[in-house]
């Protein structure tokens, strides 16, 4: 009980978490699947990460650090809200660093940093329905998965080779778990889908508005759908971070004037602080 | 050199200062009270309770209160609340038939058992600015007092009923089974008609007003009276199991409307009249009467109706009615999406380089 707050540990009442961590252990179990489950209204709005907290909630313990990231970012409003809000209700600890977390709730990234067997990340999904902007209904698009059809979206990717020569996707980029359910990576840009896989964290996903919990459990292939003549393949803007340098991590593009200028930027704001550190440190030495 | 934007916590606090700066207006004016909202903004307070399937006006008139009077933030204010409420019992169903009735009307009998009553009702106001509410302090004429009617009230469908003309509502065969909630199971489809009334009767107003509209102008037609609209308390009753029989836990009101529409029978079922159902907390009259459009033109499929308009849709209805999702996932869009319009626009970028270097050659 966290006693400031009036409320029970992780704003949650246990019967709650309870619900929840059966879903979990079922999504678990059924890679990739989207599992049902009662989401409750939060006092955060739908849409702005109400899946993600109440996963967190289900899964934090009080020993635990939490991180929390927006756009990699630990310092954007929403992470701010919500690393604020899990600080309140469950008084756990917090931190931007990735290495230190042992719970990181995340929207639209993966960290750079890679993750570890101790690790549980924590996406944010709006639709969990990879097929949705195919198939409208519900009804539908399970049928879809239980029968393993996925045709509608081997056709969809097809198009956009045939019209455009290359696969028209950028970001939730669909993938297939374990060799068995295509699943929405949540809108992570393509170039973190390669992280998806064979990951030694726990990959959890909440869709709070759409009532749907799903997972990647540690060390699971998840493959992003692509054609044999046309693999799939990660694109960067070629530019190095204008702060750390890195060439690998992906970039921010920040406007600087209304003349055109624009410099690119880290998006993982806690690996570019870890590279300044790095590159000041060398300085020194 | 660019800095990179931080400060966000600074900021949210500044933000919500400000924002309760903003709430209490000029100090130099009296704050509102609770009361004063409760008892004279008695629709917003009903409104809300409606939409945040909560019974208790003092807190729909706070939530009103700290939402400024926005009717959606007050709603998810007090929805946020309901969620964390514990469940105790499950009441019986309340009977509307054993109403204590301050209005009654309906459009397919000229008189009825138990009379037509107007009731506070806007219908007969002429919509003209009333310059003397400006005037504060003013004294209210007291409304003529009537004997109450003696006879008994019988629902006015159920008049249609003994004829055969209307098709016999079948309570369910076993009444003390649990009742679905969709606020504590998730939905899936064909979610069934008790779950679409459930869901409809805290949908939102202006969502299944439109959606009832649509039904009026042909998308959907489905031929409506308004068979008849009650608005009144009704006592709510708990079985406590250890009493072994109902305990009267309070009184709400509740506006019920039965709206009879065609139906021209098939090869199993002769002509007869079917019936749409709307059901909400406090005096929503508008909502009711849309709510029972909406249900009658969602029973299309159950009754061999051809399904041409989104009103007939029970997926569409039912994932859509909803304001608190729907304000969430419409404003989520504030929130930043540098990562995705980043990939965005490299992608079309390279379409567009793509296409440029093909022109040129």
């Amino acid at each position: 009980m966290s006693e400031d707050s009036g409320y029970n540990f992780a704003y949650l009442d246990e019967q709650t978490k309870r619900m929840i961590r059966r879903a979990l252990l079922k999504a678990v179990a059924v890679p990739g699947y989207q599992v049902p489950f009662a989401s409750r209204e939060m006092p955060l709005p739908y849409g702005w990460g109400t899946g993600g907290i109440q996963v967190t909630a289900a899964v934090l313990g009080p020993d635990d650090t939490l991180k929390v990231i927006d756009q990699g970012a630990d310092d954007t409003t929403n992470a701010v809200s919500i690393r604020r809000f899990f600080a309140k209700t469950a008084g756990v600890a917090t931190t931007t660093r990735t290495e230190e977390a042992s719970v990181i709730q995340t929207r639209h990234r993966i960290p750079e940093t890679p993750l570890s067997e101790k690790q549980i990340l924590v996406y944010q999904v709006p639709i969990p329905e990879p097929l949705r902007w195919l198939e409208p209904r519900e009804a539908e698009t399970r049928a879809l998965h239980a029968l393993g059809d996925y045709g509608v979206m081997q056709v969809e990717l097809y198009e956009d080779i045939a019209i455009h020569g290359k696969i028209k996707r950028a970001y939730d980029y669909p993938v297939e778990v374990a060799g068995r359910y295509l699943t929405s990576p949540s809108p992570i840009p393509k170039f973190d889908n390669p992280k998806l896989s064979d990951c030694p964290a726990l990959q959890l996903f909440g869709a709070g508005r759409e009532k749907r919990i799903y997972a990647i459990p540690p060390y699971t292939p998840v493959r992003s759908l692509d054609f044999e003549d046309h693999p799939f393949a990660v694109d960067h803007p070629g530019h190095p971070c204008a702060i750390c340098g890195d060439t690998e991590s992906f970039l921010d593009e920040i406007v600087t004037d209304d003349a055109g200028g624009r410099i690119f930027v880290c998006s993982d704001t806690d690996h570019c602080r870890a590279r300044q550190e790095g590159l000041a440190h060398d300085d020194a030495a | 050199m660019y800095v990179a934007v931080k400060g966000g916590e600074a900021a949210i606090d500044a933000a919500r200062a400000w924002l309760a700066e903003e709430r209490r207006g000029d100090p130099a004016v009296p704050e509102l009270t609770l009361d004063q909202i409760r008892e004279q903004l008695g629709l917003a307070v009903d409104r809300v309770m409606a939409e945040a399937s909560l019974h208790d006006p003092d807190l729909a008139a706070l939530a009103l209160k700290q939402a400024q009077g926005d009717v959606i933030e007050a709603v998810f204010l007090l929805r946020a609340y309901r969620t964390t409420l514990p469940r105790f019992a499950g009441s019986l169903p309340v009977d509307t038939a054993d109403m204590a009735v301050e209005r009654r009307i309906s459009a397919t009998f000229k008189d009825l058992p138990g009379g037509q009553i107007l009731g506070p009702t806007y219908d007969y106001t002429h919509r003209l600015l009333d310059f003397a509410l400006a005037a504060e302090g003013g004294a209210v004429p007291v409304a003529p007092q009537a004997t109450p009617g003696e006879g008994a009230m019988p629902r006015v469908l159920e008049l249609l009923v003994g004829e055969g003309l209307m098709e016999r509502e079948v309570p369910p065969e076993d009444e003390s089974g649990p009742v679905p909630d969709l606020t504590r199971e998730p939905l899936s489809f064909p979610a069934g008609r008790p779950l679409r009334l459930q869901s409809m009767a805290r949908g939102d107003e202006g969502f299944l007003l439109s959606l009832g509209y649509s039904t009026q102008r042909g998308y959907g037609r489905n031929h409506p009276f308004a068979g008849e609209i009650r608005q009144g308390e009704v006592s709510v009753e708990v079985e406590v199991p250890e009493l072994g029989f109902a305990v009267d836990i309070g009184d709400i009101v509740l506006t019920e409307c039965q709206s009879v529409n065609q139906f021209k029978g098939d090869a199993t079922r002769p002509a007869q009249f079917t019936r749409g159902y709307g059901l909400v907390f406090g005096r929503g009259e508008r909502k009711a009467m849309a709510m029972a459009l909406v249900d009658r033109a969602l029973r299309a499929e159950e009754l061999g109706e051809a399904v041409q308009g989104p009103a007939q849709d029970e997926e569409f209805v039912l994932s859509h009615a909803d304001n608190v999702e729907a304000s969430g996932f419409v404003q989520h869009l504030k929130l930043p999406h540098y990562v995705d319009f980043q990939a965005e626009l490299q992608l079309v970028r390279a379409l567009r380089a793509k296409a440029l270097k093909e022109a040129a050659e």
